[in-house]
Order: structure tokens, then sequence, then C-alpha cells
């Protein structure tokens, strides 16, 4: 075996329960960065799959960043116009099928219409206010969830009947009705449409089951009061990190304000970034501490082993050669520790996803635990840095012993 | 017409070597030695407790450097400022015996012998252990290879440290009072081993001693009091 590895272990053995209560430190330290590591992913990437599940990747709007340029400006040169009317209705994107068939050429992904319209949803003298949103069912399994989220009947059924209508499950009970009910839907102007109930849908957020319904397309139309424009795009996208530039180059295409799901949760985006900045600081905390149990006991051995140290010196051993043997024991430490850290790192995850979280508000939810090789791995990393650093200093001091006053004190 | 005659170069030469210790009040170990140590003789330096035959031992083994002067191993300058170089001379070229015997008390006796061979790293495993054995059988350990130094006599472990002192086949070995602690029947043995490793394979022994007996049968006597030589005989 090699002389330094030799030596090193049975310096670290004969100080076996000082180097378990060492290598233990080492240990707690990776496994709760293994486990905090995990947790803290887990909940990000849950909440990001969440946002980016629940909601569409870019949303074309029909509004505009800037105003749109008056007629007055092309041919004079303005610097200010009054007087201007305002139009009753929301603008709307216009040919919106245009839209489709453009970006359908190019994009990668998928594109749905929607149309929003409020409406008061009346059924046996119960009513209640609520959010219809048309959709085209064929495109709009493409960029929602809303197929899988449906309770009873399926999105074709809104082409069943006339003026067929999908409910949020949480409304539905609101206002007692059932699928095959016939309800009324009272538009903003004071239109009365009848629909039919076909589906019932449940996304596990009460808010939204409680005022959503989907109908058709134009149904949403005739409620809203216009014909021929939608309110928005919906667009989903395959390479979801891309979303940012792709709603630039939509809304340089068709001049409607795209806003990718980056853009529109910018803040929760960054305090994300602020959590993972706290998080390593509290790892890199808990390590450093850890890498304090391993300076003591590296300590300790050179102190008990000095009088070994100058007969290795006197023998001809270089001070590197000493150097590295205590250094090696730190790292046997930090080693050691780092795969019982995994293990109990592992072993925490494992036990914390199984713990089950109960809210009225939303369907019971487990832990979300991320399990990957790089948190173990940066984990292993730092502790073996830290014991590296914790064990170069006393092995330095150590190596740095003069063996004349050893062997003179000794004799 | 003139006859060249053939001149040795001394293993370890001191030229005018002083060391004094302690910044402020100065405390000097040995003054303006003059020394030659020739291959394949045997030294024994005598003189009174306190007066510096350690600290020369120190200076002629290269585990402490001198203040003033200078040290010539083989007719080459040792370099005072390099611990590393003069690590590897000592190594390669010297042995060290002291008065306590100095093993690593957790390894066997057999793995202390091979400390230094290991150390140097020019022998495969087998070859080291080999040597280690036969340099203990040669010291009549060959029973007590496995066991640790706790487990052995005095005289027992003075062999052993002689045997790991000769690990590397060095030209000089170096003892402060190797049989300080031992009986007169250890004491006898070790002069013994030592004495044959002059006669038989021209090795340089430097011994240190205040026993006048022993100091007799080496081949020079050299004494020091108050850190400087004062006569020699031979
Ligand atoms: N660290 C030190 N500080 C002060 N004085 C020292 C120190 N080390 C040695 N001395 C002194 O240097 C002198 C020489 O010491 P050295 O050990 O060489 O003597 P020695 O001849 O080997 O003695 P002994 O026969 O007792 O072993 C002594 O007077 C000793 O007290
Ligand atoms: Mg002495």
């Amino acid at each position: 075996m090699n002389l330094v590895l030799d030596i090193a272990l049975t310096h670290v053995r004969s100080r076996l329960r000082q180097t378990f209560v060492g290598l233990m430190g080492v240990a707690m330290g990776v496994g709760f960065s293994v486990m905090m590591a995990a947790l803290m992913e887990g909940s990000q990437r849950d909440f990001v799959n969440q946002l980016v599940d629940a909601l569409p990747h870019i949303t074309m709007s029909d509004e505009r960043r800037e105003p749109p340029r008056q007629p007055a400006e092309d041919v004079y040169q303005v610097v200010a116009y009054s007087g201007l009317s305002t139009m009753a209705t929301r603008p709307g994107i216009k040919n919106p099928y245009a839209i489709i068939a453009s970006l359908d050429s190019w994009l990668d992904g998928a594109v749905a219409p929607s149309v929003q319209a409020r409406a008061v949803i009346r059924y046996a003298s119960r009513d209640t206010a609520a959010n219809v949103t048309g959709i085209d069912p064929k495109r709009e399994a493409a960029v929602s969830k809303l197929p899988e989220q449906l309770r009873q009947g399926t999105l074709k059924d809104l082409h069943r009947a006339s003026n067929a209508i999908i409910l949020g499950d949480r409304l539905a009970e609101k206002i007692g009705a059932r699928v095959g009910n016939t309800i009324a839907v009272v538009s903003g102007t004071g239109r009365v449409l009848s629909c039919t109930v076909v589906a019932l849908v449940h996304s596990g957020i009460s808010q939204s089951d409680e005022t959503q319904a989907f109908t058709l397309i134009k149904t949403a139309q005739i409620l809203a009061g216009q014909t021929g424009i939608v309110n928005a795009m919906r667009i989903r996208v395959a390479g979801i990190m891309d979303a940012r530039q792709i709603a630039e180059r939509i809304e340089a295409q068709s001049g409607y304000k795209s806003v990718s799901w980056q853009e529109a949760n910018e803040d929760l985006i960054s305090a994300l970034e602020i959590r993972n900045f706290i998080m390593y600081t509290v790892v890199g905390a808990i390590l450093l501490v850890a890498s304090f149990g391993t300076y003591n006991i590296i300590s300790t051995i050179t102190h008990e082993k000095t009088r070994d140290i100058a007969i290795l010196k006197s023998l001809g051993f270089t001070e590197r050669t000493v150097r590295s043997i205590f250094l090696l024991e730190a790292l046997i430490i930090g080693l050691a520790g780092t795969v019982l850290g995994w293990l109990l790192g592992y072993a925490l995850c494992s036990a914390l996803g199984t713990i089950e979280f109960k809210s009225p508000f939303m369907d019971a939810t487990r832990l979300p635990m991320y399990y990957s090789p790089t948190h173990y791995l940066l984990a292993g990393l730092v502790a073996l840095a830290a014991s590296a650093i914790a064990g170069y200093l006393p092995a330095r001091k150590a190596a740095s012993v003069h063996p004349v006053e050893i062997i003179r004190g000794a004799s | 017409m003139t006859i060249q005659l053939p001149v040795t170069t001394p293993l370890i030469e001191l030229r005018h070597v002083t060391k004094t210790i302690g910044d402020g009040v100065e405390t000097t170990l040995v003054r303006d030695i003059n020394m030659k140590i020739e291959p394949g003789e045997f030294v024994a330096i005598t003189g009174p407790s306190g007066s510096g035959k350690s600290s020369l031992l120190y200076l002629l083994g290269l585990l402490d450097v001198p203040t003033s002067g200078e040290v010539l191993m083989q007719g080459r300058a040792v370099p005072a400022n390099s611990e590393t170089e003069r690590a590897r001379l000592r190594l390669k070229l010297l042995g060290f015996v002291f008065q306590f015997h100095f093993l690593l008390t957790e390894f066997s006796a057999l793995t202390n012998v091979t400390l230094p061979m290991r150390a140097l790293g020019e022998l495969s495993d087998r070859a080291m252990k080999d040597r280690a054995l036969h340099l203990l059988q040669s010291l009549g350990l060959q029973s007590h290879a496995h066991k640790l130094p706790g487990q052995l006599s005095g005289g027992q472990r003075q062999r052993v440290a002689i045997a790991r002192a000769l690990a590397n086949e060095p030209q000089i070995i170096l003892a402060d009072e190797p049989t300080g602690n031992l009986d007169s029947a250890s004491s006898e043995q070790v002069l013994g081993v030592l004495r044959q490793l002059v006669d038989e394979t021209k090795r340089s022994v430097v011994m240190v001693t205040h026993d006048m007996a022993l100091a007799a049968r080496a081949d020079r006597h050299v004494r020091i009091v108050d850190g400087r030589l004062v006569d020699e005989t031979t």
C-alpha cells in the first residue's frame, strides 16, 4: 500500500471515536445539504411546471405596447394630437385565422385562439358571475390541460348542442346544475343565451373552479358582442426556455403584445433566484460548520503524533510528504463522511417525499423532491474542499515541526 | 617526480561550524568545529553532559543547520536553505539511532524497517520486505518481525532502530548514546553490530557516548568540552 495512505489510515484508526464524530459532522452536513437542495429545487421545479403547465407559454393579447399610429402621423410632422375618440369595445385581434395560419407555418408548438366574456349564469333561480372563455376544441388540447381536467364529458361535446357549455365543478355545484341541464347565460349587454351543460371541469384551484366556464368561440363572441375577432392567442412552444425570444418574434410579426411566461412572472423568477442564493449560502454554511469537526480531529492527531512526525522527518521524509499524510487523513474523513452523507441525504429525501399535505383550497400534495446527481456531486465537492482546507492548516503546522527539538525533548 | 597519494573525499566534513540558538540571550551549542568523517571509520564522541555532543551529531546528520561555517557531504556543500535537499540526503546517505528507540509505535518492527525504503521508493514491495527481513535476521530479530515496538525489550527495540537506520544502505550511521538505556549485555550486542558494520561493510559510524570503555573500541575518539573539540586520540 502507498506509504502516505498507510500512515494516514493508521492515524485515523488510532482515533476511531473522534474520527467517527468528525465523519458524522461531514455526513450530516452533506445529508442536510442534499436534502435542502432536493427540496428547494423540487419546489421550484414544481412551481415552474405548474406555472408553465397551467398557463400558456406565450399569450398574445389584443393590446399593443404602443398606441397604434394615427394616419395623421404618416402624412404630417405632428407633435401632438388631441380629440381622439375612445372605442366602446375591446379592440380584439383582427383576422385571427390569418395569424394562426402564419404561426402554424413556422412555430414549433401550437396556437389556440380564445375569446373572453363576462357573464352571469343562472339556473333554477340561483345565479353567479362567471368568466366565459370561448375556445376551439380541436386546438385547445394542444395548449392547455383542459381536456385532462374534465369530469364527465369531453371537449368535443361542445359541438353536440347548439349552445354547449362546460362549467367549473364548484360553479355547477353552487347553482345546482348538472350535465344535461339547460342553464341561462346572461351577457354584459343583457343578451340571454340558453346553454346546455355538457361537461364539468376540475382544475384543483378553487378560485377558477368556482368561476370558469368554457364554450365554443362563436358562443363567447355572441356573449362579448363581437364577431370575427378573438381576445387572445395562447401559444405553447416546444422549448419553454426559448419562449421569450419566440414571443418577441411573434410580437414583431403580428404587432400584438405577446407575453412569454418568463415576462409574465418576472418578479416570481427573480424571487426564485434570491431563494436559490439563500439556499446555497445556507448549504455552504452547513458544510463549513461540518469542516470544523475535521479541523479539530486533524489538529488533535497532529499534536499526538508530533513525535512520529519528528521521527519521519529525521529519517528523511520531506515536509511535503508529512503534509500530505495529514491532508489525506482529512480527505479520508471528508470522503467517508460524504458517502455516508449521500446515504443520509437520500434517506431524508425519501422520507420527506412521503409526507402528504392537505389543504381545503388545493388537492392533497406531497413535498416535491427533486433528485439530481448534481446536488450530490456539489455537496460532495464542497465537503471535500472544506475538509482539505480543514486538514491543510494543521498539516502545514505539523510539517514544519523541527525534528531536533522533539528528539532533544524526548531523549 | 612526485607521487600522487590517493586522496579520499571525506563523507562528511565540518568547516568552522558554529551553532548558536536563541535571540536575545544567545546560547552557543558548538563553536568553530573542524571535523572530517572518512569512509569506513568508527568515531566516538565523548564529553561531559551538556557539552554539545548531541548538537554536533545533529549538525553532522543534517538535522540541523549551522549558524556559521559549512557542512560538506561527500565533498559537496550542503545547502542550508533547502530542507527538502537535506531530507533527501538523510534518506539516502544517513541513518540515525538515538538513545530512545524512536520507532513508530503503531507499526510492526518489519514495517518500521521498511519505512525509509518506501519513502525512497527505489525497490519493489517484495524486495523491500526481503531486505527488511534480512536486516532483522542479521540482528537476531527474525522471530520478532511482526511484533509492535511495545512488545519488544529495550535492546530488541534498539536493534530494530539500527535495522531501520540501515534500511537504505546508508554510508554513515549516526548514533546518540545508542546503549544509554540498555544493560551491559544488550549494550555489548548493539556495539558489536556497529563494530561489525564498519569492519565488514566499510560503513562509517559516529557514536556519541559517555562510556569510556565503549569509546575505546572506536577507531578514533573525539572529545568535546563546552562546544569545542579539545583533543583527539586514535
Ligand atoms: N533549546 C535549547 N535552549 C537552550 N539551551 C539549549 C537548548 N538545547 C540545548 N541547549 C544547551 O546546549 C548545550 C548542549 O546540549 P547537547 O544536548 O548538545 O549536550 P550533550 O553533550 O548531548 O549532553 P548530554 O550528554 O546530557 O546528552 C547544553 O548546555 C544544553 O543545555
Ligand atoms: Mg545528548
